[in-house]
This record gives C-alpha cells, sequence and structure tokens, in this order.
C-alpha cells in the first residue's frame, strides 16, 4: 500500500498556495480597495465573487462536454477522460450553485427581490438542475464504460444550455443586466481597480477549479480502482465456491 | 459599509461552500490513498 500522500502532489501544493494568496488578494481588492458603484454602491462588491462563479461553472461545463466528446470519439476510449469530465461536472454545480445564491443575494440589494423567473436566472436554474441529473446519472448501476458512455451522451446535450444561458440577457427581454466587460460594443463600463479585481477574481477562480479538478479526478480514480479490485475479488470467491 | 450584511454574506457562503467541498474532496484522497497501492496512484 502507497498510503500516505493522498491526491496531492507538489506542484498542487504550490498551486494550492497561489490560489490561497490570489483569493486573499481577491478579498482585500473586492471588498477594501476597490472603489464603490455611481450606480449601484457598495452592492457592486458581490460582483467580484457571483461573476468568477458563473464564469467557473462555464469553464467546468464547458470541460466535461470536451472529455466526453473526446471520450466518445476516441478509439482506445480512455476512463481518463470520462472522469476528469465526472470531476469537472461536480466542481461546475458547486459553482452555478454558489453563483445562483450569490446572485439573488444581490438581486435583493438591486431588485428588491431574491428571485424573479426572469430569462437568465430561470436558464441557469434549469442549467443547475440538468448537471445535478448528470451526476445522478454518473451514480446509476453498471460498469464503469456503461457509466462513460451514458453521461458522456447527456453532457453533450447539456452543453447546449450554456450559450443559451449566456446570451439569454440578449435573447430576451431580461431583467438580469447585460455584460459590463464583455458586451457586444467593447465598452469596458468598469474603472481600473474595478476591472482588476473582477480580472483576479476569474484568474483565481479559474486556478482555484483547476485544483480541485486535479484532486478530485485522482480520487475518482481511486474510486473505480477500488470498485474493479472489488469486483475481481467477487469474481475470485464465486469461482472458488464454484470449484470447491 | 452599506449593505454589509449581504456583501459579507455572498462572500462568506462562497467562501465556506468552497473551502467545505475542498476539505472534502483533500479528505476522500487521502482516505482512499491510505489503501491504494503504487499502481493504482500513478501521480505518485
Amino acid at each position: 500500500m502507497a498510503g500516505q500522500s493522498g491526491t496531492g502532489t507538489s506542484a498542487t501544493r504550490r498551486l494550492g498556495i497561489l490560489v490561497i494568496l490570489m483569493l486573499a488578494a481577491l478579498a482585500l481588492c473586492g471588498l477594501w480597495f476597490s472603489a464603490e458603484d455611481v450606480v449601484q454602491g457598495s452592492t457592486v462588491r458581490i460582483m467580484y465573487i457571483h461573476v468568477p462563479s458563473i464564469w467557473t461553472a462555464y469553464i467546468a461545463f464547458g470541460l466535461t462536454g470536451l472529455c466526453s466528446a473526446v471520450y466518445l470519439s476516441g478509439k482506445n476510449r480512455s476512463l481518463a477522460w470520462d472522469r476528469v469530465a465526472g470531476a469537472s461536472g461536480e466542481i461546475g454545480v458547486l459553482f452555478v450553485a454558489v453563483s445562483l445564491v450569490t446572485g439573488s443575494m444581490w438581486g435583493r440589494l438591486t431588485w428588491g427581490t431574491y428571485w424573479v423567473w426572469d430569462a437568465r436566472l430561470t436558464s441557469t436554474a434549469f442549467l443547475f438542475i440538468t448537471y445535478v441529473g448528470y451526476l445522478a446519472v454518473r451514480q446509476l448501476g453498471g460498469t464503469h464504460r456503461q457509466r462513460a458512455r451514458r453521461s458522456s451522451v447527456l453532457a453533450l446535450l447539456a452543453i447546449l444550455e450554456i450559450p443559451l444561458v449566456h446570451f439569454s440577457v440578449t435573447l430576451w427581454r431580461s431583467l438580469h443586466q447585460e455584460a459590463s466587460v464583455a458586451n457586444p460594443n467593447a465598452k469596458v463600463e468598469l474603472d481600473g481597480l474595478m476591472l482588476f479585481s473582477l480580472f483576479l477574481g476569474l484568474i483565481a477562480f479559474t486556478l482555484l477549479f483547476v485544483w480541485l479538478v486535479l484532486h478530485r479526478q485522482r480520487s475518482m480514480m481511486l474510486e473505480d480502482a477500488f470498485s474493479d479490485r472489488g469486483l475481481d475479488l467477487a469474481i475470485t470467491a464465486r469461482r472458488n465456491e464454484a470449484g470447491a | 459599509m452599506k449593505h454589509a450584511s449581504f456583501i459579507f454574506g455572498s462572500w462568506g457562503i462562497t467562501a465556506v461552500s468552497v473551502t467545505v467541498y475542498a476539505v472534502w474532496v483533500l479528505r476522500r484522497g487521502r482516505e482512499l490513498a491510505k489503501h491504494a497501492t503504487r499502481e493504482e496512484m500513478p501521480w505518485t
């Protein structure tokens, strides 16, 4: 038994330290140093976690879709792709949930209500439910390959929701504001430190996502190995019984 | 700061959620690794 080091390596430990430092800097910039917005006042400080959260969820679900496509199209169909897809989907669900909660708190301050059945909010909630379903499908019985095949197909269907969520504010009349930075007119509406804090949040959350995926897919690899080992033991025991 | 409870509340919920998940992932990996062989852990 190898035993001691868990799912970490020196690289993931260094990455983890970098992420903690960046998140600390984000908290200082976002909650303290950056200016208040001329329209929204101090409530803009929620943006520095709300936007990176949904960004991370988009990246996570995008990676889930990409790995699923590679798995289905590959010749050897390595289960490693499926495990990265699963780990990424799980982390995406976490971040889209965070995005829904922080967005709802921001909405209470700016719109006067926690929730409205608006195009952006409703489509985001639907995205969340879809990927909870994806995680549930991964838990269904069968072999690892059966799990990989059915969850990959579902991931390729679910990924189609992301453009719908992102462009819902322009496709339909929405209470939710349009993009402040990546808007179609390419007109940046944030001042220097606000913009810096937002990008710091995007980079910090992206690196946090990478760190989480590395650890989670390794623990999934061990879960699969143990499951195989259990199956091997059961088959050996059954053969021994039959031979006795 | 105006609306401090909502602002710190949203940051707090984010920090707690991510930390709880990260700790769970690390502990799960550590627990599984105790029973794994070197061959099952190619990153070591």
